[in-house]
């Protein structure tokens, strides 16, 4: 869990009309939805996603949410329904998991040029085959060069928090690219916490309506959507979408101080949360909801005398390089914990210890050891004695013993 | 750096595609035939080729390997030493899909090459629509109707070895004479053909055209935006609507004329242009409603204009029509302007009906192929014909 501060004034303003409810991480999202008042969702089943578009349904069946909800035939279609809602000026939310996300792939990869600020969420979920219905992190992170911005969540609260934050991140005209929520399969999307529910308007004030301006696809304001171009304009295109990347933690660290203003909830640094890394020689870096197992081992850890923290990352794109490498060079080694692999990579690491590595390389002058881990993969536990065992092995990097720079953990040998 | 040479042949996009492609191998082959290397490659002009887009097939030939490297370092290239036209109506200029504007056909060819150019017409008549240049070249002629060799109704009136004929003789450094013969008897093994390439070698002639001659129309073209200076969200400004506009004679205003692109006119796809004869023209709209680019003016007096800036020629207007005798497709190389029709009616209603007249019968479509065929079957019966076009040479 996040750890949320309120100062005490704030927590008076906003208590007022605050609910607190229990519900999944799903549900949050759902919630979120419902208070950003969303004027399109599609839809289509596979799990854990649908359980967000369930709850939708019953929001717009009770007569709590007015929106378009519209069930398509297929996720490519589910896509490609919000991204044309979205060019015509509609607030959209769609998501999926999985295989389900792969065959939405061409929406998915057509939708950040057209500069389309579509929100989603991604319930993590195993590629098949084997079908699983387990966390893996690789269907969210298949569209990471694509020009999606990425971010993960490691509770309920957040998962609403971080669904309005994105909404006013994606709808700024400095951003217009699709956002996806990754919340782990089952660990978050189906578990059930108390979540503080934000009032309606403070809401309202926080999130202004979503303005398209002119590329409003409006028959007042005639243009034309994403015509055949041919190598005197693909570079050009490209290039405007790299201008996003430019400005995305700066737009992202604005919204966090609006939404930490507006509802009093505090998120600190908006990329990564860092636990217990005061005095730490190590630590450990990971993302979503392994941050449970971590967080406890990292405290007995502690209580043993081992000087081992964590930092879990928020946001993967945009990937604040040079701020996490900056906060990551205080210590004398990093073990990243992958819940993903990234075939034949360098050092055959998985996806996020092959970013922290290429962020030291420019942006650190220690270059700290960074040990790659492996676990968690189609939804397996990553347990609190494999995080020990992990630390031991960063400190001895540490210490200046060689280590293997990828290792499999959980692993039935 | 050893020798280099590059050859371009300018085709209409799929019905030439596989001619344009057997001619830049045969090319190389025959070049490889003197022990030359080579690379034969196609950049086409739209993605897929759609009915008579100007298109582009290049063959690179070079005495060693690092040479030919050199010449394959670059998306095409930029100067050639030879540019052939399949299609005479490709003289007035393309505008590729990759090129904003209009080239002129001869934009690539170096200073002094020469230019062939397969068609029945005589020079003075291709310089009025070829574009002038301010270096002179040579003009070479390849008496022949637009070929569609190579494709699926594949009828092969020998323009692919007549064209190297012509090569071996036009640049004889590339290949000699014998390097062809050589190559069709092995690859090709037909002893017409041979016959066929030899005539073309030997009825080779070249006009010298002077820097200045020719077509002098101003090619239409734009400057492409910066990255920062482009509408972002791959959109473009739609057209505005278009609006009434005025009779010439009268003043009148009415009708509606569209509002059109100004930066892709795409009239150089059109090898066939529609006549209109407003004299017996029912006003039955079928023309207009029924143009896939809405290429019609509708006029103050309810005719409809073919706009010959935005018309790519694809003759649907002639087969909707109900009347017999008012719209007619006709070869584009009558024509050296995209004026109106309609206002030159307005203007001159005698003078039009007999310009019209003598034009349609002077291009009978049975003389001046074009992609526009009428009937199934048309092209097998014009096969003896360019053949005979072709032996007279």
């Amino acid at each position: 869990m996040a750890t949320l501060t309120l100062p005490v004034e704030e927590k008076k303003k906003s208590k007022i009309n605050e609910q607190e409810a229990l519900i999944t991480g799903a549900e949050a999202i759902a919630i979120a939805c419902k208070l950003a008042n969303v004027d399109v969702v599609t839809a289509y089943p596979i799990r854990p996603y649908d359980t967000v578009m369930q709850y939708i349904s019953q929001l717009v069946a009770d007569g709590e949410m007015d929106c378009e909800y519209i069930v398509a035939e297929g996720e490519h279609s589910q896509f490609e329904i919000v991204k044309h809602a979205s060019v015509c000026g509609a607030r959209v939310f769609c998501g999926s998991s999985g295989v389900g996300w792969m065959y939405a792939m061409e929406a998915l990869t057509v939708s950040p040029a057209l500069r389309v600020p579509m929100v989603c969420m991604v319930g993590n979920r195993a590629l098949d085959d084997p079908g699983a219905f387990g966390v893996e992190h690789n269907d969210a992170l298949a569209v990471r060069d694509l020009g999606w911005l990425l971010t993960w969540v490691d509770s309920a609260q957040e998962a609403l928090d971080t669904a309005l934050i994105a909404y006013r991140v994606a709808e700024d005209r400095r951003i217009f690219v699709p956002l996806a929520i990754s919340c782990d399969g089952a660990f978050l999307t189906h578990s059930q916490a108390l979540v503080k529910i934000p009032a309606a308007e403070l809401v309202k004030k926080f999130l202004p309506a979503y303005n398209r301006g002119d590329l409003l696809l409006h028959p007042d304001n005639v243009i034309s959507v994403a015509p055949q171009a041919n190598e005197d304009w693909v570079m050009e295109i490209r290039r405007q979408n790299y201008k996003v990347t430019e400005v995305a933690c700066d737009v992202i660290r604005e919204v966090y101080a609006e939404f930490e203003h507006t509802f009093g909830r505090k998120y600190g640094n908006p990329f990564f949360e860092e636990y217990m890394t005061e005095g730490a020689d190590v630590v450990l870096l990971g993302m979503g909801t392994m941050s449970t197992p971590v967080k406890v081992a990292v405290r007995k850890l502690r209580e043993e005398g081992k000087k081992v923290g964590f930092v879990r990352l928020r946001w993967f794109r945009p990937f604040a390089g040079p701020e996490i490498a900056k906060c990551l060079e205080r210590f004398k080694a990093v073990g990243v914990i992958d819940r993903d692999f990234s075939f034949g990579s360098p050092d055959l690491s998985g996806v996020v210890a092959t970013e922290v590595r290429s962020a030291m390389y420019s942006s650190s002058s220690t270059r700290p050891p960074v040990i790659g881990f492996i676990g968690g993969l189609g939804g397996r536990e990553i347990t609190v004695p494999d995080v020990e065992t992990m630390t031991d092995i960063v400190f001895r990097a540490a210490k200046g013993k060689a280590q293997p720079l990828t290792q499999w953990f959980g692993l039935r040998e | 750096m050893g020798q280099l040479f590059a050859v371009e042949v300018v085709y209409r996009g799929v019905f030439q595609k596989t001619l344009a492609k057997n001619i830049t191998r045969d090319i190389v082959l025959a070049a490889h035939n003197e022990g030359k290397l080579g690379i034969s490659f196609g950049r086409y002009g739209d993605a897929p080729e759609r009915n008579g887009i100007p298109a582009k097939s290049f063959a690179i030939v070079a005495n060693d390997e690092q040479t030919l490297e050199e010449g394959m370092a670059q998306y095409e290239p930029k100067h050639v030493d030879l540019t052939v036209v399949l299609d005479d109506t490709l003289s007035k200029g393309a505008e590729s899909w990759a090129w904003y504007g209009l080239q002129p056909v001869h934009h690539a060819l170096k200073p002094g090459a020469t230019l062939i150019v397969i068609s029945q017409e005589d020079a003075p008549a291709l310089l009025k629509n070829i574009h002038r240049r301010d270096k002179a070249y040579k003009l070479a002629i390849l008496k022949g109707i637009t070929s569609f060799s190579g494709m699926w109704v594949f009828k092969d009136d020998h323009t692919d070895v007549r064209v190297l004929g012509a090569i071996a003789s036009a640049l004889p450094q590339l290949f000699s004479l014998n390097s062809v013969l050589q190559f069709i008897n092995e690859k090709l093994k037909s002893e017409l053909k041979v016959i066929s390439a030899r005539n073309a070698f030997d009825r080779f002639s070249t006009v010298d055209v002077p820097a200045g001659q020719g077509n002098p129309e101003e090619l239409f073209k734009f400057e492409l935006p910066g990255w920062d200076h482009m509408r972002d969200g791959v959109s473009i400004k739609g057209q505005p609507q278009g609006g009434p506009y005025a009779d010439p004679v009268t003043g009148e205003v009415g009708g509606f004329r569209p509002a059109r692109n100004e930066l892709f006119k795409k009239y150089s796809t059109r090898s066939m242009r529609p006549v209109v004869n407003f004299s017996t023209c029912t006003k039955c709209t079928l023309c207009g409603l029924n143009c896939p680019d809405a290429s019609f003016d509708i006029t103050p007096d309810g005719h409809y204009d073919a706009n010959l800036e935005s018309c790519c020629g694809c003759g649907i207007c002639e087969e909707v029509c109900p009347v017999k005798e008012c719209v007619t497709m006709v070869n584009e190389s009558e024509f050296h302007d995209n004026k109106s029709q309609w206002e030159a009616f307005r203007k001159d209603k005698d003078a039009y009906l007999n310009w019209l007249e003598t034009t349609i019968a002077k291009a009978s479509p049975i003389e001046k192929r074009s992609h526009g065929f009428r009937y199934r079957g048309q092209y097998q019966e014009q096969v003896p014909e360019a053949l005979e076009v072709a032996r007279k040479g």
